[in-house]
């Protein structure tokens, strides 16, 4: 047995020895934090720590699902991130196709490169500049009351606001979607077009019936990987856009958990709305990526 | 080769239009913000300048060059981004080497393959990090920054799949030769993953140079922010500022430089990431594509 061990051990140990200093630094930074979960079931002061402060049970939970506000915060997180994933895959399917109709590949690969900038621009930035073009002498604006409308205020009105977000996140991420669908295109067999061109089909024909039903598995995966994380729906976002006028539609679980639970100093309710998060939030993920696995074969690891 | 209608020509014409016009739905608001930038205040204020700066002045770039603020914060951001990049790169390789091995070289590989995927899944919230932060003492310290998510899984997990992707004769070759674990992964490894490395690396300078969060959770000393979080601090005065709008001549005035100041901030902002991004862009499809959608 102990022979044996040793074996294992002299194959194993340059592996351990690379792994040690990443499992060390997870073990401290993303393990670490459990333990504070217990704070959810505390009635938590800094001032006596974890040993000293008071059991309460689940009275936290019972006062959060009691507050209206949160109760919206769940509403609003889903109605957010569902139509972000909706529009989102849609933008972006269309738009491959639209690019894949494009031969050359100079124009092609440069019009990738711009939707994709969008991307890596951080949203305190992109919030600067959607404040300035959004807001009632903006750009945008400008172009709507030129058409003879009505201003829209696309930040401080409450009913628009969830829109406002939909949108302006499927705008600045669809590029990444066009990225997998496009490159998923150009592995698609020719020999599939050249056969349904002999059989007559035109372009519009080949697009329905060959295209798109070789897109269909990804945008699965890719929506099914989406749907596992519906619990967030953009804290970086919905920070940097949102103002109290519009939190009754556009406050989500994140920023709620931010705003009570350090801004106001609120840690065990923030821990108990985290901590609910968390556990919906894992069943979600761990149901997406077996789904992805049974259904298109998708392995993370 | 393709035969071609008077349809399909009108249609390509279309799309071409179409194409187009989304693409400048996404430069024209960079290109909004660095006219705004370079134009005079009284210009900014009466809503004239578009695409071309009106009244053209390096004004606003003085203040924001001699504002020690906005250079402190270029400066850690600079400093966290050199420090976050190398850790997660170097954490990154030493963590996906051992695990794309097969669990018959290396026993223990699901077991440290599951330790990580129970952090994707899983996590104790922002509440109890912050006390973690604290109670480690880590507060308005760059470590704090940098050291917290060192082993990014997703973009590891990237770089697994692409070295098990890899023939394993070169491998068994190289240590037939007498070649050990650290001159295999360093010499033979590392050329062939330059693509995949790129990838992730441009990620994880993506993620801290855009990151605002973490230096607003665990820097309480506003002259220790990264520069994110400093911008972040000059989007809510302007709020601030809008929301008190006042008439008189004097926050007027403040208003018309606030709005071209940080215009050029936020431009100042977004150049390391213009700057690198088309260099990296040429590797990006591929690294991506290889190692996270397959089959």
């Amino acid at each position: 047995m102990l022979h044996r061990l040793s074996l294992r051990f002299r194959k194993e140990w340059l592996y351990l020895l690379m792994l040690l200093p990443g499992v060390v630094l997870t073990a401290i930074f993303s393990y670490g934090p459990l333990y504070g979960i217990i704070m959810a079931f505390q009635d938590f002061n800094p001032a006596l720590g974890f040993a000293g402060s008071k059991w309460v049970g689940m009275d936290n939970f019972k006062l959060i699902f009691s507050q209206p506000s949160f109760l919206s915060t769940i509403y609003n997180t889903f109605f957010i991130s569902i139509f972000k994933i909706i529009f989102g895959t849609l933008a972006s399917v269309v738009f491959a196709l639209q690019l894949n109709e494009i031969r050359q590949n100079g124009p092609k690969r440069i019009y990738q490169t711009i939707v994709y900038i969008p991307n890596f621009i951080s949203w305190v930035i992109m919030a600067g500049i959607l404040t300035d073009i959004l807001g009632s002498n903006g750009i945008v604006n400008e172009v709507i009351m030129a058409l003879g409308a009505k201003p829209v205020q696309f930040i401080s009105n409450r009913s628009v606001f969830p829109w406002t977000l939909i949108f302006s996140d499927v705008w600045k991420t669809f590029g990444f979607g066009t990225v997998v669908y496009l490159a998923t295109m150009t592995s698609i067999d020719p020999e599939l077009y050249e056969s349904a061109v002999i059989d007559g089909a035109g372009r519009w024909r080949q697009t329905w019936s060959i295209t798109l039903p070789m897109l269909v598995p990804i945008i699965i995966l890719m929506t099914v990987l989406a749907l596992g994380n519906v619990l967030s729906a953009g804290f970086d976002q919905v920070y940097n856009l949102y103002s109290p006028v519009v939190y009754p539609t556009g406050d989500i679980i994140d920023t709620y958990v931010y705003r009570l639970g350090l801004q106001n100093g609120k840690f065990a309710i923030g821990t108990a709305v985290g901590l609910f998060k968390s556990l919906v939030s894992s069943v979600l993920i761990s149901a997406s990526l077996i789904i992805a696995y049974k259904t298109a074969g998708y392995k993370v690891f | 080769m393709h035969f071609r209608t008077r349809g399909q020509k009108i249609f390509n014409v279309v799309n071409y239009i179409l194409v187009t016009l989304v693409c400048l739905s996404c430069l024209l608001p960079i290109i909004n913000t660095l006219a705004i930038s370079f134009s005079a205040p009284s210009y900014v204020a009466a809503g004239q300048v578009y695409f071309w700066p009106l009244g053209f002045t390096t004004q606003s770039y003085e203040f924001a060059i001699s504002n020690g603020k906005f250079f402190r914060a270029f400066g850690i951001a600079i400093e966290r981004c050199v420090l976050g990049v190398s850790i997660n790169l170097l954490m990154m390789i030493t963590t996906a080497y051992p695990l794309s091995k097969s669990k018959d070289k290396f026993p223990s590989r699901n077991f440290f393959m599951g330790f990580y995927v129970f952090t994707m899944l899983f996590g104790g919230g922002l509440v109890p990090w912050y006390i973690l932060m604290r109670n480690l003492g880590l507060l308005n310290s760059i470590w704090a920054l940098v050291l917290p998510l060192s082993v990014p899984v997703s973009s590891m997990a990237i770089l697994m799949n692409f070295m098990r992707s890899l023939p394993q004769e070169i491998e068994e070759a190289a240590a037939i030769d007498g070649a050990g674990n650290f001159r295999i992964l360093w010499s033979i490894m590392l050329p062939v993953l330059t693509p995949s490395l790129a990838t992730v690396g441009l990620f994880s300078f993506v993620y801290h140079w855009n990151d605002w969060f973490q230096g607003a959770l665990f820097m309480n000393n506003p002259n220790r922010y990264p520069l994110q979080t400093y911008l972040q601090t000059l989007l809510t005065n302007f709020r601030d500022l809008l929301r008190q709008s006042g008439s008189d001549y004097y926050s007027l005035l403040q208003r018309m430089n606030e709005q071209t100041g940080r215009a050029s901030q936020l431009f100042l902002g977004l150049v390391p990431i213009l700057v690198v991004y088309p260099f990296v862009q040429k590797y990006f499809t591929t690294g991506l594509v290889m190692g996270s959608v397959k089959g």
